[in-house]
């Protein structure tokens, strides 16, 4: 084994590599909601369709969704891995537990909060990527140019109460992953400061409410319209 | 005080144990909770039943032996050692759990005894200075600032007990390891070694099969030396530097 992969098979290692593409992620959200925001424009979808065209057509944003799967995927399988191991290093459990004395229930229960986010991810992908890359999809022309008409997708998608309830529980959910994880990637890469710790704490837990109710207001804002 | 015990018994690595129910009707809330314990062995030795094998030592919080799991906390509820550990902190009636640290690494030997060697195993692997002989050299030849020298005590207060472990969801000796790896990295005598030891140290505990961080903070809110969470931040920053710039391939 080369020292790299030998670096990055330890416990310490796979830490790392769940930090940094959960910090990845993170990003990746900010880009998403400030092209979800377009969806609240009044002009009839313009905006983010012409951005959602640009965002499947452009070759230095191609590269990077490929990097963004791959960012998907390992931090998901990593999870898995680790979460093996972890539950390998405790093979009889305690018969009294107190966890709530010495922990934060998100941060005991990342799994789980990932679980949601994941199952949120699949059908979210198959309701919107799938159908932007492979349709069925209908038309929109604007100056003479045709568009994919992803925005009147969002809008039949969106018309459905169960679907705005979904988003919103998974919101939830991704708002308590976030509520641990974003911080804690950061002392997972050495980045603990008495300087800058109370920052990452306020960036973070801000994030964490801030972004996932962002991201929800909007099926909840477009159901409302339909009504 | 009348105190219900229930007490994980099991004879030894390879019987399945069990949680057995014991009764003591006549507890001062002056006595440490090892204390009840010899009370209730007494009683277990008169009734000629075989007494509760539990881990113990000074008795005075500094040795890091004593090891029980009590009511879902490592230690008990006060952040302190089971020793240090009053029954003054349960009320009349209570009934109290008592179970050994839970960890693959840390098989049970019996009863509430667990083989903590593998944390042995962990300082042998590099949590030491290696020492040339010679004179001694003098004591202020080595000019050490005082925060560091304080930080460097602080991470040195571990007692390596391993309330982290039996805290950690995942059983993770990460608090352990940051500790001792911290206290040496930190000062010029450690430094000369800081990567190897910190690359042997995280690979033997890899080994002994702990599991991974997930920053819940359990062991450190759990540990009776308060060691901080500073330390699994340092060594996390010690191996990525070690791992990156060493120049063991």
């Amino acid at each position: 084994m080369s020292w790299f992969t030998n670096a990055m098979s330890s416990t310490l290692g796979k830490k790392v590599i769940m930090a940094l593409t959960g910090l990845f992620l993170v990003i990746f959200l900010v880009v998403h909601l400030s092209g979800n925001l377009q969806l609240l424009l009044d002009d009839d979808g313009k905006a983010f369709n012409v951005y959602a065209r640009f965002m499947t057509s452009n070759p230095l944003i191609k590269t990077t969704s490929f990097i963004l799967y791959a960012s998907f995927l390992i931090h998901i399988i990593w999870a898995v891995i680790l979460t093996i191991n972890n539950k390998k290093a405790r093979p009889v459990g305690y018969a009294k537990t107190k966890p709530s004395a010495n922990s934060t229930w998100s941060s005991r229960n990342m799994g789980f909060l990932g679980t949601i986010v994941f199952i949120f991810l699949v059908i979210h992908l198959k309701n919107f990527w799938y159908v932007m890359h492979w349709g069925p999809i209908t038309s929109v022309n604007y100056d003479g140019q045709e568009y994919r008409n992803l925005f009147a997708t969002v809008e039949a998608v969106f018309s459905q109460w169960w679907y705005v309830a979904l988003y919103v529980v998974s919101m939830i959910g991704l708002m308590f992953h976030l509520y641990h994880g974003f911080s804690s990637a950061f002392q997972t890469l050495g980045l603990n400061h008495v300087k800058y710790n109370p920052a990452i704490k306020f960036v973070g837990v801000a994030f964490a409410i801030i972004v996932p109710a962002m991201f929800a207001a909007i099926p909840i804002i477009i159901f409302l319209k339909t009504l | 005080m009348k105190i219900t015990l229930k007490v994980w018994r099991q004879k030894n690595a390879q019987d399945k144990g069990g949680l057995k129910t014991y009764q003591l009707d006549d507890v001062s809330p002056d006595m440490s909770f090892l204390e009840m314990f010899d009370v209730l062995n007494e009683q277990l030795v008169k009734k000629g039943e075989e007494p509760v094998h539990f881990d113990h030592d000074c008795r005075e919080g500094i040795c890091g032996m004593c090891s029980m799991y009590i009511n879902g906390q490592p230690h008990g509820p006060k952040q302190t050692t089971t020793c240090q550990l009053h029954m003054r902190s349960f009320k009349d009636g209570d009934t109290i759990v008592v179970e050994p640290w839970r960890a693959q690494a840390f098989p049970v030997v019996k009863d509430l005894v667990v083989d903590r060697t593998s944390f042995d195993r962990i300082i042998q692997a590099g949590g030491y200075v290696s020492v040339n002989t010679g004179g001694i050299p003098d004591a202020n030849e080595i000019p050490i600032p005082k925060k560091i020298a304080d930080e460097a005590f602080d991470s040195a207060t571990c007692i390596a007990c391993g309330a982290c472990v039996a805290a950690c969801k995942n059983a993770s000796a990460m608090l352990f390891v940051s500790a001792k790896v911290s206290q040496l990295a930190l000062l010029p005598q450690g430094k000369v070694e800081r990567k190897s030891r910190v690359e042997n140290m995280v690979a033997q505990m890899d080994a002994e099969g702990f599991g991974a961080c997930t920053n819940t903070g359990a062991c450190s809110a759990e540990c009776p030396k308060e060691i901080s969470l500073e330390n699994i931040a340092r060594l996390n920053r010690e191996y990525i530097k070690a791992k990156s710039s060493s120049d063991n391939i």
